[in-house]
């Protein structure tokens, strides 16, 4: 018995460290090496190796798109938490046999691939879409509000792809909230507001920092929202990195912005564990929930 | 002693879940100071009548009052009551000082005027070195000594202490209720206790309401509640209590009646009143039973009966007795060093007395 067990996790363990080590350790190897080459027209890349690319980054003009990117990200995060709390809620607050049926429900669009609904939303938003043809219908304008190819559409685009990633762990973490505490706070004199300052939003802070992180994160690299939606002037970091390997072939150069990449991920991701750990490291009721 | 002033009123109280009556037309006075306590089985609406107390809970119908104003509309965060939960409901995420002082800061409370009265409250329940802990590191009796002192610090008119000490090891409860009575009678503050322990009800309390599916079965102080119970279920709740079956015979006047238990003619006294031929029960607690050797002169009448069973409890004996009808008695006698011939052997005869008066005799009840 005990060594079926052992053996199961042997394999286990086993076939996920040798999927990560090929699919995830060697590839980042080597996209980090790319990054050290120089461009080559005849074999993709060659050496000497040097840090030439590194320093073409700091161009004003990437800088800008860097910042952009970022800023867009921010926005989608912040309108996807502002969205998705009293969302999750919501959901929290349903009879518990209903809130898996909402959680599917939230779940659902998964189902079809992003970039078909992405043109949906391109539909939508069209000088021909659903919305202008209403607002020239009912005469309200006289000519077609520019809605796609903007900024606005962009963030609207991520929020749309990226709303459950928020959705879930807030969820999760309300859902944990022991409502014994709201009714002690309550006891004690404080108000609905001061509910949920003081008690609802500290004890789901590990929540709504996954959240922000779990949309902040892909948002930065979602290179087909930005092309479907936000046309040549909206672009993300993940269109940068596209253009560099598929059309102006300079690997090295496309590497390099991989890699400054996965390290701001990485930095906000060391700040969630933190975080986490801050939070986790405060126990909780009768010191028996961790 | 002053004429107590009435703190709380709570009028015709009423609450249903579904097709289940939580509480049934409750009434009940609270007095300003006392230690009130609400005890009942689960499942009799005493943790009902708390939360509607405190706010958590809404009526059905009836009025909650307190100092004489109707507070059944107030939210339970404007309300100058405070509960000590069952779970002690400790914010996790902040230290044993914020917790204590989040009351103060809700309502208010000059910043400068918050430190000195939640080291107060913490040094009152000893925990003055433990302000900067969290409340997962302290252990099950501390987090309950922060739950008191959260609450007292605000000095409510009304603390509200539900099943609080439930949770903790039998030692630790008896230490707690010790400091909680000191504590009531230091601050002065009228506590209401929920509790299903008698034990605990009895040794604490000013007064005691027993509650049974959503009703008053008596309300009285310890002691009348123990000696005079007024029915059977509290009579059973409170501790042990033999029962014997009887019927009227004689009215003597003057709630005297002549009673036949087992056969013999009895001359008891009772609070009710009773017609010749009616059947009661006549209870006895097993500490006010005699048992006595049998060859021994006896000018009283007795019940003879048959030891079935003896346990020693280290402070008593207590004899199980079989009367010639099958009816079983407990007898719980404490041990008197002088007497030799204390002990009973199984099987053996033995006479059957109580001191007259001390007996309760109650309608008959199925």
């Amino acid at each position: 018995m005990k060594s079926s067990v052992g053996q199961f996790r042997f394999w286990a363990i086993g076939l996920a460290s040798v999927w990560l080590t090929l699919f995830v350790f060697f590839p980042n190897l080597l996209v980090i090496l790319t990054s050290f080459l120089t461009r080559d027209p005849q074999a993709t890349v060659s050496l000497p190796i040097n840090a030439d690319s590194y320093v073409r980054t700091l161009d004003l003009l990437y800088l800008q798109v860097l910042w952009d990117s970022l800023r867009m990200s921010l926005l989608a995060m912040v309108f996807c938490l502002v969205v998705g709390y009293p969302f999750a809620m919501a959901i929290v607050s349903l009879p518990k046999r209903w809130q898996p049926v909402i959680l599917f429900l939230v779940i659902l669009p998964f189902w079809t691939n992003s970039l078909v609904r992405t043109y949906a939303i391109q539909f939508i938003l069209g000088n021909q879409g659903i919305i202008n043809k209403a607002l020239l219908g009912l005469g309200l304008i006289d000519k077609p509000l520019q809605l796609l190819y903007t900024q606005f559409a962009v963030i609207l685009g991520l929020c749309y792809i990226l709303l459950p990633f928020m959705v879930l762990p807030l969820y999760s973490a309300l859902e944990k909230l022991d409502v014994r505490l709201h009714h002690a706070a309550k006891d004690l004199g404080a108000g609905p507001l001061s509910r949920f300052w003081h008690i609802t939003v500290p004890l789901t802070s590990p929540g709504i920092v996954a959240g922000c992180l779990m949309v902040l994160l892909p948002a930065m690299g979602m290179f087909y929202i930005s092309d479907l939606l936000g046309g040549a002037k909206n672009l993300l970091l993940g269109n940068v990195i596209k253009t560099q390997f598929l059309h102006t072939r300079d690997w090295p150069f496309g590497s390099a912005f991989s890699v400054i990449l996965i390290v701001l991920l990485g930095f906000m991701l060391w700040l969630y564990f933190r975080a986490a750990r801050f939070v986790n490291k405060q126990g909780g009721l009768n010191g028996s929930d961790f | 002693m002053n004429e107590p002033r009435a703190l709380l009123n709570l009028n015709h109280l009423s609450k249903t879940y579904g097709s289940n009556r939580v509480l049934d037309n409750f009434d009940l006075t609270i007095f300003d100071g006392e230690f009130f306590t609400l005890l009942g089985p689960s499942g009799c609406g005493k943790t009902t009548v708390l939360r509607m107390i405190a706010g958590l809970e809404d009526t059905d119908t009836g009025s909650i009052q307190l100092d004489g104003q109707d507070i059944g509309q107030v939210p339970a965060e404007k309300r100058p009551i405070n509960t000590v939960f069952q779970s002690y409901a400790l914010f996790p995420h902040m230290t044993v000082f914020d917790n204590v002082a989040f009351g103060l800061r809700m309502s208010g409370v000059a910043k400068e005027e918050i430190a000195p009265r939640v080291t107060e409250a913490l040094e009152m329940v000893r925990l003055g070195d433990f302000a900067e802990r969290k409340p997962a590191q302290l252990s099950g009796g501390q987090q309950q000594r922060v739950a008191i002192a959260r609450a007292v610090v605000n000095r409510p008119k009304l603390l509200l202490l539900d099943e609080s000490l439930s949770a903790l090891d039998y030692k630790l409860r008896q230490q707690m209720q010790i400091e909680l009575k000191r504590l009531q009678r230091k601050l002065g503050i009228t506590f209401v206790y929920v509790t299903h322990d008698q034990e605990e009800a009895l040794s604490m309390s000013d007064r005691v309401v027993v509650m049974n599916k959503g009703k008053v079965q008596q309300l009285g102080t310890p002691r009348e509640i123990y000696e005079q119970p007024a029915n059977l279920f509290v009579a059973k709740f409170i501790g042990e209590i033999n029962q014997l079956a009887g019927e009227i015979v004689e009215i003597d006047g003057n709630h005297e009646y002549e009673v036949k238990v087992e056969g013999l003619k009895w001359r008891l006294h009772a609070e009710h009143n009773f017609k010749v031929g009616d059947k009661v029960n006549v209870l006895l607690r097993p500490e006010d039973v005699r048992v006595e050797y049998i060859d021994d002169p006896h000018p009283d009448q007795y019940l003879v009966g048959t030891v079935v069973e003896r346990n020693y409890k280290g402070k008593t004996l207590d004899s199980l007795i079989r009367l010639p009808s099958g009816i079983e008695v407990i007898a719980s006698e404490f041990f008197d060093e002088d007497d030799p011939s204390f002990d009973y052997s199984l099987n053996q005869k033995v006479a059957i007395k109580w001191v007259p008066g001390w007996e309760v005799v109650l309608p008959h009840e199925v």
